[in-house]
């Protein structure tokens, strides 16, 4: 028998990697026991790559009008069918994936950049807290898509314009959300014993509250890319979003709507991809705040 | 010799929605350098206000500070913000009191070593972090050059109060304020810990505050003992004289509450009776006077003050004398018994 020492510090160094290894293997294996998280995955991963793609997969050029095509069925040639100027309503929903990824991404982008300072700020200070607290209450008051159509119909259509619509409507959702976890993390004695080694305001703020709601920016920020996909829709339903002839799933379904009762791919198709993508960020949120959050763990 | 901090008559005084509460009154006391002080009471008395006071950490805009707080001869509260932030971690640190909150968990216990040691004194970041390394090694933790890289959640309670010691003294401070360190641990990691902290007070020569409501940590190892009771010093003396002839009668009910290994178990432990009263309705006399056994008229109408005695020992009580001969009378008869 080898009389090695069973407790040489080299053995649990060893132990702690194996230990460090052991824990991600089980991170991995909670993730992928998530079915339903799982599948909000695979769809928003397939939708991205759809968006990065769209040219590849797209068949046709979405803006190509064919006057002899118009309002035809799906078919081998036309997978999702044309529409009512004889476009390809596949290559348009293709491209009407783009858009909204672009938009989804930006919104969350932006008003989770905004929305993070705004709330570390007002959990830290409280002068500005109750400034920009109000100011926050104020923007929540009004229905998210009215303040939206304010807004686009003060700057006029454009994607550009859309997107800072959007980002400016969810800033004070997720500030709100960042203040009541930096607030949280305020608290604790380890920002006190922070202080007590000298470290400055800021440093405070940033170094060490910041990182601390990350968990929670993240799921919000989930959130917000599924509700900015719902409302860039509307807003291009109601003719104030992104303008035609560009494609995106809200205006498609709008020109869908006249002739609903002949040409129903017109309005099914960019629905159900509405649909899928918003149910694929949900799933992925919860998902994720099941993982992130200790507290609602099986 | 100088004292390395000296406080000066410190109020510290809280506005709240109910008025003002003074929650450290007229506090004066003397720390020198390479001494344990003990500032001992019950919860809610004020030692931990007295030592947040000193770093001056509590909500600047609900609290107010009089008096003056002496360090080196430089009055703390006169001090900017900037320069306030020199002095914390500098030149007084602090250590607290739950090891488990105390430090950031989104970071490894290095970096934060690290970047206390950055953010006094100008040195690169590898530097900072074979500093850390060396002062993980000071409070005897094993094999520290991979500790470092280890996240609080990863070490035990006395292992992280280790490494906030560690933090606390990166920057070799001259005053350390060590505020109940070792209420969240186990009597063996107390000891451990208290032992660390005496042995590098000799080796850094600093001055140490020790909070503490454990009568037998500080008869262990402090020189000198303050006892509080609502925000007031009302007995001050060295070790031994507080522990063999406590002249107030809160300290004396406070020694007498201890347990002892050896005594009667059939007996009930002594206790004082009453609870602290709030700060909103603070007695006019005494404080202690309507839980003392011993107070007359005079307790209840009029505020002792704080006397010094020849031996150097001070005490904030009318009776003491009496109590002080009734105790030799006490010692007298029951020698004579024997």
């Amino acid at each position: 028998m080898d009389a090695k020492p069973i407790y040489s510090s080299e053995k649990i160094v060893l132990n702690q990697h194996q230990y460090n290894k052991e824990q991600r293997f089980l991170l991995f294996k909670r993730i992928l026991s998530n079915r339903l998280m799982m599948f909000g995955s695979i769809i928003l991963i397939l939708l991205t790559m759809v968006a990065f793609l769209a040219p590849i997969i797209a068949t046709q050029d979405p803006l190509a009008i064919n006057a002899t095509a118009r309002l035809q069925a799906p078919s081998s040639e036309h997978y999702f069918g044309t529409d009512n100027l004889g476009r390809d309503l596949f290559s348009r929903v293709i491209y009407g994936t783009q858009a909204s990824m672009v938009v989804g991404i930006s919104v969350a982008l932006i008003s989770g950049f905004f929305g993070m300072v705004i709330g570390l700020y007002s959990a830290y200070n409280r002068y500005l807290d109750h400034m920009l607290m109000r100011i926050c209450d104020g923007l929540m008051a009004f229905p998210a898509i009215l303040l939206a159509i304010a807004i686009m119909a003060a700057l006029g259509p454009k994607t550009v314009n859309v997107i800072a619509a959007l980002s400016f409507v969810m800033i004070p959702t997720v500030a709100r959300v960042i203040r009541s976890a930096a607030l949280v993390v305020k608290e604790q004695t380890y920002i006190e014993a922070l202080k007590s080694q000298g470290a400055s305001g800021i440093r405070i703020i940033w170094v060490h509250i910041a990182p601390n709601t990350i968990s929670q920016l993240i799921i919000q920020l989930t959130y917000v890319f599924a509700i900015s996909i719902i409302i860039e829709a509307s807003l291009s339903f109601l003719g104030v979003g992104i303008p035609a002839p560009d494609p995106s799933w809200g205006n498609i379904i709008y020109e869908g709507k006249a002739v609903i009762y002949n040409a129903w791919w017109m309005t099914v198709f960019p629905g159900m991809f509405i649909i899928l993508a918003v149910l694929a960020l949900n799933l992925f949120g919860d998902g994720l705040r099941d993982l992130l959050d200790p507290h609602s763990k099986k | 010799m100088e004292p390395l901090l000296k406080l000066n008559q410190l109020k510290t005084i809280f506005s709240t929605e109910k008025g003002m509460v003074t929650a450290v009154d007229d506090v004066s006391f003397e720390v020198y350098a390479g001494e344990m002080v003990g500032l001992v009471g019950e919860s809610g008395c004020g030692k931990s206000v007295t030592s947040e006071s000193i770093l001056q950490l509590l909500n600047e805009k609900t609290t107010n500070y009089e008096g003056e707080i002496l360090y080196k001869g430089m009055n703390l509260l006169s001090l900017s913000e900037e320069q306030m932030r020199e002095i914390r971690g500098n030149e007084i640190s602090m250590i607290f009191q739950d090891p488990m909150s105390s430090l950031n968990p989104v970071y490894t216990i290095g970096n934060q070593i690290a970047e206390a040691i950055m953010i006094h004194q100008k040195v690169g970041k590898k530097e900072a972090n074979l500093r850390a390394i060396e002062m993980l090694r000071l409070t005897g933790i094993p094999s520290p050059e991979k500790r470092v890289h280890e996240y609080p959640h990863e070490l035990s309670g006395g292992m992280r109060q280790r490494v906030m010691i560690a933090l606390a003294l990166s920057c070799k401070p001259q005053l350390l304020i060590a505020d109940e360190p070792t209420t969240a641990l186990d009597v063996t990691i107390q000891s451990q810990i208290l032992e660390l902290i005496q042995e590098l007070r000799e080796e850094l020569d600093m001055g140490v505050i020790l909070i503490t409501h454990d009568l037998g940590v500080v008869a262990e190892v402090c020189t000198r003992v303050i006892v509080m009771y609502l925000g007031q010093i009302i007995e001050e003396a060295d070790v031994k004289t507080l522990f063999k002839s406590p002249l107030h009668p809160y300290t004396k009910g406070l020694l007498k509450s201890i347990p002892h290994l050896d005594g009667d178990r059939t007996q009930k432990l002594n206790v004082i009776k009453g609870v602290v009263p709030s700060l909103q309705d603070v007695p006019s006399g005494c404080r202690f006077a309507p839980r003392c056994d011993f107070a007359t008229e005079q307790c209840r109408e009029n505020p002792p003050e704080l006397l010094e005695l020849v031996n150097g020992q001070k005490v904030r009580c009318w009776n003491y004398e009496h109590i002080l001969r009734e105790a030799k009378d006490h010692a007298v008869t029951t020698s004579e018994n024997k």
